[in-house]
C-alpha cells in the first residue's frame, strides 16, 4: 500500500524546514500544504488540537506533532535509508541534547536580535555569536555535527542559518568573521539537495521578515 | 565489567526524580550525589558545562543531561527490562509528545502558583487545572499513560505529584476535586516501589517551599 504523507507547513518556519529536510533525506514523496497561520485550516485544528501549530506530519491519516518528535518518527519508520540519529545510545543522547539546546536557544536569541534596537540589540548580537562559537566548538573538525554523515543536529541547525542570513543584513553583523568553520559547515550542508530544496530563498525570507517587523510595529 | 552509574541530583527536583524512577525500574545500582545548587560542585560544572543543572547521569564517566534525554538513554541501554517507551514508532511519538507537553506546562505553572499572588496566581491556577484536565483526558480509562504498563509519560508526570500538596496549599485549591482520575492514577503509581522510593514526602516539599518563599520574600 502506498504511504500517504502530508505535511502541514508554513514556508518561513524553521521547524517546518527541519521536517522537509528529513523527508527529502529519506527520499519520501509527500504533499506539502501551506497553512495560513492567521486562518488555520480545520485539518490543522483537528490534527493538532493541543498546540494548533505547524509543522504537523500526517502519515496514513495519523498526526505527529512537534518537529523534533516528527523527525525522530521519520527516522524510526524509514530506518533503512540515510539514518539521521546515530545507533549508539550515548551518541543519540548527545544529538538529542544539542538539537534540543539549539531549538531553545536560537529561537530566543534570534527574537532578541530583531525585536530590539541600540544597546539591547548589540548585547543580543554578542550573545548570538557566543552561542554560535559554542556550537562551532562542538562541531570541531568533523564535516557534520553527526560526524562523517549529515544528521539530526545538522538538520536542526541549518534552518536557523537561513534566518541568520536575514538577521545579518538587518542588524549589520557577519558571522563568518567570528565563526568561519560554521559558515563552511553551512555551505557544505547547502550542497545537499535535501537542504537546498527545503530552505526558502533568502530574498523571499528577507521580504517576509520586513513584513513581520511591520506587523509587530518594529522599525 | 560492572557499570559505574552516578546521578548528580537535588532531592526536591521533579526532573531528578524521573531519573531515579527509571534507574530503579531497570533494577540498576547507582551512586546518588546531592548537589548544593548554591555552590555547584566542580564535577557538575565539568559534566554539564552548558546548563550547569541537575540531573546529570554519569555512566562509566560519560555525562548525559536533560531528564527526558537521560530517561530515553536508560531505556535504550538497558532495553531488556521494564521498557519505558513503546516499540511502535507512532506510539513512541505519542509518548514523546505528551512528555514534552508536561515539560512545557506543569513546571512553570506550578512555580507561578507558589511565587505569585492575586490575578497572576489565579491565572496560573486556572491554566494548570486546564492542563491537568487535558492530561486526565489523555489518560482516559487506562491504568497508566503507557497503557497496561507504567511508561515514559507516567515517569514524566508522576514526579510533580509530590509537589501538588504545596501547589494546593499556596494556591488554595484542590486538584482532586477537579481531576479525581489523575489523583487515583498518582496513587496507583505510588504503589510501585520505583516511584515510592524516588519521591519525597509532599509535606517535606511543602516545608521546603515555605523556606523558599521566606528566602525570596514572598508572603
Amino acid at each position: 500500500m502506498a504511504e500517504e504523507i502530508i505535511l502541514l507547513d508554513f514556508w518561513p518556519s524553521m521547524f517546518g524546514m527541519k521536517v522537509r529536510i528529513a523527508l527529502t533525506e529519506k527520499g519520501l514523496k509527500y504533499e506539502r500544504r501551506e497553512e495560513n497561520l492567521l486562518n488555520k485550516s480545520p485539518l490543522l485544528l483537528e490534527m493538532n488540537p493541543i498546540h494548533k501549530k505547524v509543522p504537523v506530519l500526517i502519515h496514513n491519516g495519523k498526526p505527529i506533532c512537534e518537529s523534533q518528535i516528527i523527525v525522530q518518527y521519520i527516522d524510526e519508520v524509514w530506518k533503512d535509508k540515510s539514518p539521521l540519529l546515530p545507533s549508539d545510545p550515548y551518541e543519540r543522547a548527545k544529538a538529542r541534547f544539542w538539537a534540543d539546546n539549539i531549538d531553545k536557544k536560537l529561537h530566543l536569541l534570534g527574537g532578541k536580535l530583531w525585536r530590539t534596537k541600540g544597546e539591547e540589540q548589540e548585547a543580543g548580537k554578542k550573545e548570538y555569536i557566543e552561542y554560535l562559537k559554542l556550537l562551532e566548538e562542538e562541531l570541531g573538525d568533523k564535516p557534520y555535527f553527526g560526524g562523517e554523515n549529515f544528521g539530526f543536529v545538522d538538520l536542526t541547525l541549518m534552518p536557523y542559518f537561513s534566518w541568520l542570513h536575514v538577521f545579518e543584513i538587518a542588524t549589520k553583523f557577519t558571522v563568518e568573521v567570528e565563526c568561519p568553520k560554521l559558515i563552511t559547515w553551512s555551505k557544505r550542508c547547502m550542497e545537499r539537495e535535501s537542504v537546498s530544496t527545503s530552505l526558502p530563498d533568502h530574498q523571499k525570507l528577507y521580504g517576509f521578515f520586513l513584513q513581520l517587523k511591520k506587523w509587530h510595529g518594529i522599525e | 565489567m560492572a557499570d559505574e552509574i552516578m546521578l548528580l541530583d537535588w532531592w526536591s527536583s521533579m526532573f531528578g526524580m524521573r531519573v531515579r524512577i527509571a534507574l530503579v525500574e531497570k533494577g540498576l545500582k547507582y551512586e546518588s550525589r546531592e548537589e548544593d545548587l548554591n555552590n555547584k560542585s566542580p564535577l557538575l560544572l565539568e559534566m554539564n558545562p552548558v546548563h550547569t543543572k541537575i540531573p546529570v547521569l554519569i555512566h562509566n564517566g560519560k555525562p548525559i543531561c536533560e531528564s527526558p534525554i537521560i530517561v530515553e538513554y536508560i531505556d535504550e541501554v538497558w532495553k531488556d527490562k521494564s521498557p519505558l517507551l513503546p516499540t511502535d514508532p507512532y506510539q513512541r511519538a505519542h509518548a514523546r509528545f505528551w512528555a514534552d507537553y508536561i515539560d512545557n506546562k506543569i513546571f512553570q505553572l506550578g512555580g507561578k502558583i507558589w511565587t505569585r499572588k492575586g490575578e497572576d496566581q489565579e491565572a496560573a491556577k486556572k491554566e494548570l487545572m486546564e492542563c491537568l484536565k487535558i492530561l486526565e483526558g489523555e489518560l482516559g480509562e487506562k491504568p497508566f499513560f503507557g497503557g497496561e504498563n507504567f511508561g515514559f509519560v507516567d515517569v514524566s508526570l508522576v514526579t510533580f505529584s509530590c509537589w501538588f500538596y504545596a501547589y494546593e496549599s499556596f494556591g488554595n485549591f484542590s486538584i482532586e476535586a477537579e481531576c479525581p482520575k489523575l489523583i487515583a492514577w498518582t496513587k496507583r503509581c505510588l504503589q510501585k516501589s520505583s516511584v515510592s522510593s524516588s519521591l519525597p514526602d509532599p509535606l517535606k516539599i511543602h516545608d521546603f517551599v515555605v523556606q523558599l518563599r521566606k528566602k525570596f520574600g514572598i508572603e
